[in-house]
């Protein structure tokens, strides 16, 4: 069996943003950057995939960007991934989701991947579209937002999240890519040996200009932080302080307060 | 402009999330057109041509035949947009019908601004707006950020619709049903959530405490579930608890947008988080500026003595 895990690195959410010079994207220096943390559960699942077919798969683990994301990609080599791709591309935040999409699918058309594990979005983006529309391009099936994963006999039964705690159970075939949700297993922390094991594993760079044939599909106009609904009050300073005026407001403007 | 709306049902119910795509079309100003995978019985009541496709026939969960169901549909009204909830049901569908179109999507729009797509991103911290390079394009709706305001009384115009695919490779098993809940979040009149800015499991019991001084449920964000520091029917947010109480005071969270859309309609909303410019900021009526385990005790004592 041939396993696929795509994933990406993105900035760590609670960093302070500022938009760029241009005013389309946010400014990517200072940032701290690390594995999205849905394709963390996409890790996990493919190695412990491949550990319950006896350590007989072959898991390649690929991810799109500047030489950064090579940190990311020994993550998943330490978390167990057999070998990493690099594809070479520094204006990778600006590439649409369609273009990262067909870059995958360039990368996956001819080495015959049972199964595809992609997050089920990104923290930066959050489109929700990479893993499907690779599935679309290469005409795998596909389920989307798993938090339950078994494989047995060739068939993937996935059971997906739907709203208000309700879930779904679809049996899929391979070649089968799933987009993995929060919460669907428990991503293990690399150990020492792993991490040094992880240093020995090939990385293959492959040059974006080699897999890209598509155009944006869609483009940003402008980036900006949310405008403030505005009349927010607020409090800082003595706890005390803060305690009194906030009971004071809520007494005043909720009827909760008696 | 026309836009063609893909409705949603499930177990026999239409989501309301299609009237909120009704809601937002109107927004743009377009000609709607409507298509569902469903029953006569589910069929959304607006005066607007419905494409019907029979779930019995179809399936309830068989995206490779919704897929082309949308694509007969959309052959015969020829849209500008194709527009999807942004649910698991229309995230999974979206991309296969755009990438068969191959056409662009953009994801989860929440607003409107001067005519263009205006999305989030980074978990809420930024927004773009955002323009498909083609005149025709799919686009996916973040639930609740549209509101359906006109009454649910028009008569639609239903035309059947039939595909020739007939079978489909996944195989719909069933659902399984939301664990029993041990708090209805929905009834509470006051709700004190915890989110992962309390660090550890150990803390809940402060935000618990303070959600009883205030008489109120204890509502929880998704990392503090999927943690396993709170039950999942503690959970606000989209695949949760969709909330609207008289007061929501939410500690250390910094409001993701699937928080967001689970709570800003509360009538009061008061954020307690060490960062003043965290997303939840653009929803809170109070932003008290303050680490929420050295606040939330003190809260407590004064709200017993009132």
């Amino acid at each position: 069996m041939n396993i696929l895990v795509c994933i990406k690195q993105v900035p760590d959410m609670e960093s302070r943003f500022k938009v760029n010079g241009t005013g389309d994207w946010y400014d990517e220096a200072d940032l701290a950057y690390r594995m999205n943390e849905y394709d963390e559960y996409a890790v996990e699942q493919a190695v412990q995939l491949k550990e319950q077919l006896g350590n007989q798969p072959e898991i390649t683990v690929l991810s799109i960007g500047a030489d950064r994301v090579g940190e990311a990609l020994k993550k998943a080599l330490a978390m167990g991934c057999d070998k990493a791709v690099q594809v070479q591309d520094n204006d990778s935040a600006r590439k649409d989701p369609w273009q990262i999409a067909n870059i995958i699918a360039a990368f996956a058309g001819d080495k015959n991947f049972d199964v595809i594990f992609t997050g089920m979005q990104s923290q930066d983006r959050g489109s929700a579209q990479v893993g499907v529309t690779v599935a679309e391009i290469l005409g795998h099936n596909c389920a989307s937002t798993l938090v339950g994963f078994e494989y047995a006999d060739g068939v993937v039964t996935a059971k997906r999240e739907l709203e208000g705690g309700v879930k779904s159970v679809v049996k899929v075939p391979v070649p089968a890519l799933v987009t993995c949700q929060l919460g669907l297993n428990v991503p293990r922390y690399p150990t020492l040996p792993n991490i040094m094991k992880a240093k020995k594993k090939e990385l293959q760079l492959v040059p974006v200009a080699s897999l890209l044939k598509e155009e944006a599909a869609t483009g940003t106009e402008k980036l900006y932080p949310p405008v403030k609904s505005g009349g927010g009050i607020v409090l800082e300073g003595d706890l005390g302080d803060i305690a009194d005026r906030l009971l004071g407001i809520l007494k005043e403007k909720t009827t909760v307060m008696k | 402009m026309k836009a063609l709306l893909v409705c949603e049902q499930r177990e026999g119910k239409l989501l309301d999330t299609s009237y909120e795509l009704v809601a937002f079309a109107e927004r743009l100003g377009a000609e709607v057109s409507l298509v569902l995978v469903g029953t006569p019985a589910q069929a959304p009541q607006v005066a607007a041509k419905l494409y019907l496709a029979d779930v019995n026939k179809y399936g309830e969960y068989s995206p490779e035949l919704h897929k082309h169901i949308v694509l007969a549909a959309a052959l015969k009204e020829n849209p500008d947009y194709i527009i999807f909830p942004h649910s698991s049901y229309g995230w999974d569908l979206a991309p296969r019908v755009a990438a068969t179109l191959r056409v662009g999507q953009v994801s989860e729009v929440v607003n409107i601004v001067d005519g263009k797509l205006e999305v989030s991103l980074c978990n809420g911290k930024l927004r773009r707006t955002v323009s498909p390079k083609a005149a025709r394009a799919v686009l996916t709706v973040q639930a609740g950020a549209f509101n359906y305001a006109g009454q649910k009384s028009g008569a639609p115009q239903v035309e059947a619709i039939e595909i020739s695919q007939g079978s489909s490779a996944l195989q719909f098993v069933g659902y399984e049903p939301a664990e029993k809940k041990d708090v209805d979040l929905g009834r509470a009149e006051i709700i004190v959530s915890a989110g992962r800015g309390v660090g550890k499991k150990e803390n809940v019991g402060v935000i618990a405490d303070l959600a009883k001084a205030f008489g109120g449920e204890l509502g929880a964000s998704r990392p503090v579930v999927d943690a396993g520091w709170v039950g999942h029917s503690h959970q606000v947010g989209t695949t949760g608890q969709t909330v609207s109480p008289k007061l929501y005071v939410a500690c250390g969270i910094s409001g993701a947008i699937q928080h967001l859309a689970g709570m800003k309609k509360s009538d009061f909303i008061v954020a307690i988080n060490k960062d003043k410019d965290a997303p939840i900021s653009e929803a809170a009526d109070v932003m008290v500026v303050a680490d929420v385990l050295a606040l939330a005790p003190v809260l407590a004592e004064k709200l017993r003595a009132a």
